[in-house]
């Protein structure tokens, strides 16, 4: 997993509530058995035509966000399924932070085991960072996860919350099952009890 | 003396294995169900560090989203994606030594109706599967969370998975339903009270007298749709239907271990006085018959509604109506049984099981399809496929006009070639009724089994008491 520490990056505005995972990722992509390659569907029926041409006016396809890094969208985003191919297809697109007013549990969940920052914030901010997001290319924003805090490209500056547990594994690129398996001596010792507790288990 | 517990505090406490002292904590998982498109890059992840299966006699996987569900599926699967990542589960359950109900095994369905179907889910244990829909096994009072394919991962090399606890909530069913009214017009009501999101960050647990009187079936797809309501997982209480339902099941404990089994089992429910973040009730007699019109599961309306207008709501959710209204192609002020159905599933793991099945075709029986419309039952598992043909039920489904298919998930999410067309509407008893969730521009109304064939008989939407 790449660490992730600081990133200054063009922010696209994507203003909807309830952005599920179909809408992410369809599911004829789901197919895979990789975790890569996905970022071209990304919203693929939104982005794309019948046709398989670009839709023009959809954020992703417009030129100043292209190269966006940053996602800036409304309530309950990642709602739906699990599919952990929403956050790849949105790292593979380049996306390493979305900010919106609300998550879905296990989307949000799934971001920080693959190094994007899900960043949680109330309305009256999310708004003006969606104001400073449909600026374009040349209105770049910074999240720094060290400090915590997002940096407008007018400067200035909202600080967010993040679990440290997840903050400290996001930073130094940790993975998660090395450090439980640090642990196998508590997993063992638990077993061994639940083995004469619950033996049917 | 201890602090009263929910039943959620119970299942948490009994599986802690680490406490780390910033909270984080690791869960011992008692069950992990695997299906074939959230595990393949898990499995690879295993192989490439060189990782085995901690506990692999714990471990139960089935293919189910991409099978095909057409009786040729006996001579393979005729895409080639499908195909990859079912032969790829076929391999990774034989070299990592899991459980494993392949296609042509008659015990294969959805992952979350063979698992009870098997009694690998059983009271107060732990269960996790990639899957979101894993909250149906909360209907025997087992805490059940969906994970992503890195949590799939973790669980497989070591049987833990870290989690925070979530709050307590209380959702209160009481008195009884009117005629007509079923588990999925519950689960439906509660989604249409709380929003999408209002269940996030808790855990629920469903009680009151109408939930203690439904079925293990019923409770199951209440239990289903707690994920459509935000929340972690749903929980209902063990009792002795639960106990009865498991009883006998092929991994259920036998003897001794049955005896003590139950003993535990039966201190698992909410202690009086125990604390709630959030509580919601709903009286029985206050659900109807409900469908959804938009494309969020929260769009629920009871049968005799219409179509809402955007201007009915606020926030976010003016747009977001506009947008839904414009892709189901409805128009505000119309009366909800004006609207004409073109496709009617029945299926899915919120009601593919065989107590859905026969509320389908009681309304069915000696009746036939309209004209023109396209339906199909698809079991939840080759199980079920079976006592619903030995019940006589399949006949009244050919008869009426329905295809009757194999097990697996089908048109719900439509990764294999169950699929609607563009503009293409349809009365399913699925869960999700997201933009393309079953095609690309297909338009999909959530009900129950019930109300799917009262409108497959009629045409359009249609409110069950009538034909009943
Ligand atoms: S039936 Fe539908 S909701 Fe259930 S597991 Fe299959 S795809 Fe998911």
């Amino acid at each position: 997993m790449d660490k992730f520490e600081k990133l200054t990056g063009v922010a696209a505005p994507l203003p909807l509530i309830n952005v599920d995972t179909d809408m992410l990722i369809p599911k004829q992509f789901l197919k895979t058995i990789k975790r890569t390659g996905l970022g071209v569907n990304l919203f693929d029926e939104m982005r794309y035509d019948d046709d398989r041409n670009e839709i023009p006016d959809f954020v992703l396809n417009k030129p100043a966000y292209r190269n966006a890094e940053i996602l800036v969208s409304g309530d309950n985003f990642g709602c739906g399924s699990s599919r952990e191919h929403a956050p790849w297809a949105l790292l593979d697109f380049g996306i390493r932070c979305v900010i919106a007013t609300s998550f879905a549990d296990i989307f949000y969940n799934n971001c920080f085991k693959n190094g994007i920052l899900p960043i949680a914030l109330p309305q009256e901010q999310v708004d003006i960072l969606m104001k400073d997001a449909e600026k374009g290319e040349n209105a770049r924003m910074t999240v720094d996860l060290d400090a915590q805090t997002i940096t407008t490209s007018d400067g200035e500056v909202f600080t967010f919350d993040v679990d440290p547990f997840r903050r400290h594994c996001l930073m130094n690129g940790l993975d998660d099952i090395g450090l439980t398996l640090e642990k196998a001596a508590a997993i063992e010792s638990f077993e061994a009890t639940m083995q004469t507790q619950r033996p049917w288990v | 003396m201890t602090a009263p517990k929910t039943l959620y505090d119970k299942i948490w406490d009994a599986h802690l294995a680490h406490e780390a002292e910033d909270g984080t904590c690791l869960l011992y998982i008692d069950r992990h169900l695997v299906h074939e498109v959230t595990s393949p890059q898990a499995f690879e992840g295993l192989r490439m560090a060189g990782r085995t299966v901690h506990a692999p006699d714990k471990t139960i996987a089935v293919p189910d989203h991409n099978v095909p569900t057409t009786l040729d599926r006996v001579n393979g699967i005729s895409n080639p994606e499908s195909r990859i990542q079912v032969e790829a589960l076929d391999k990774n359950a034989k070299d990592f030594g899991i459980n494993y109900y392949p296609v042509d095994d008659v015990r294969q369905g959805i992952v979350h109706i063979v698992g009870p179907e098997q009694g690998w889910t059983l009271p107060g244990m732990t269960v996790v599967c990639g899957d979101s829909h894993t909250a149906t096994h909360g209907a025997f009072g087992a805490l059940a969370h969906g994970i992503g394919t890195s949590e799939v991962e973790h669980v497989l090399a070591t049987q833990t998975l870290i989690q925070k606890k979530s709050k307590n909530m209380k959702v209160e069913i009481t008195g009884k339903l009117r005629p007509g009214v079923t588990a999925k017009d519950i689960t439906l009501a509660v989604i249409g009270e709380t929003g999408t999101a209002g269940g996030t960050g808790y855990v629920i647990e469903y009680c009151g007298e109408a939930i203690r009187d439904l079925s293990m079936e019923g409770r199951m797809t209440v239990c289903n749709m707690a994920i459509e309501g935000g929340a972690r997982a749903g929980l209902i209480a063990p009792d002795e239907k639960t106990f009865e339902y498991v009883k006998g099941r092929p991994h259920a404990p036998k003897g001794a271990q049955w005896e003590a089994a139950l003993a535990w089992w039966k201190t698992l429910y909410t202690d009086e006085g125990a604390h709630f973040d959030k509580v919601l009730t709903i009286r029985g007699e206050d659900i109807a018959p409900v469908v959804t019109w938009g494309t969020s599961p929260e769009d629920v309306l009871p049968i005799s509604g219409t179509v809402p207008a955007p201007e009915d709501f606020t926030g976010g959710k003016v747009e977001a109506a506009k947008r839904s209204l414009e892709y189901m192609g409805l128009t505000p002020g119309m009366p909800l049984t004006d609207i004409k159905i073109d496709t009617v599933f029945i299926g899915s793991c919120t009601n593919g099981r065989i107590e859905d099945l026969r509320a389908a075709a009681a309304i069915l029986k000696g009746k036939k399809i309209k004209d023109g419309m396209r339906a199909m039952v698809v079991p939840g598992s080759g199980l079920v496929r079976a006592q619903a043909e030995e019940e006589g039920l399949a006949q009244i489904f050919i008869d009426a006009g329905f295809e009757w298919r194999l097990a697996g998930c089908s048109m719900c999410l439509a990764m294999n070639p169950d699929q609607l067309q563009p503009g293409e509407r349809c009365a399913a008893t699925s869960n999700r009724n997201f933009e393309g969730r079953q095609g690309r521009g297909g338009r999909t109304h959530l009900l129950s089994p019930a109300m799917a064939a009262a409108a497959a008989i009629t045409g359009h939407l249609t409110d069950v008491r009538e034909v009943m």
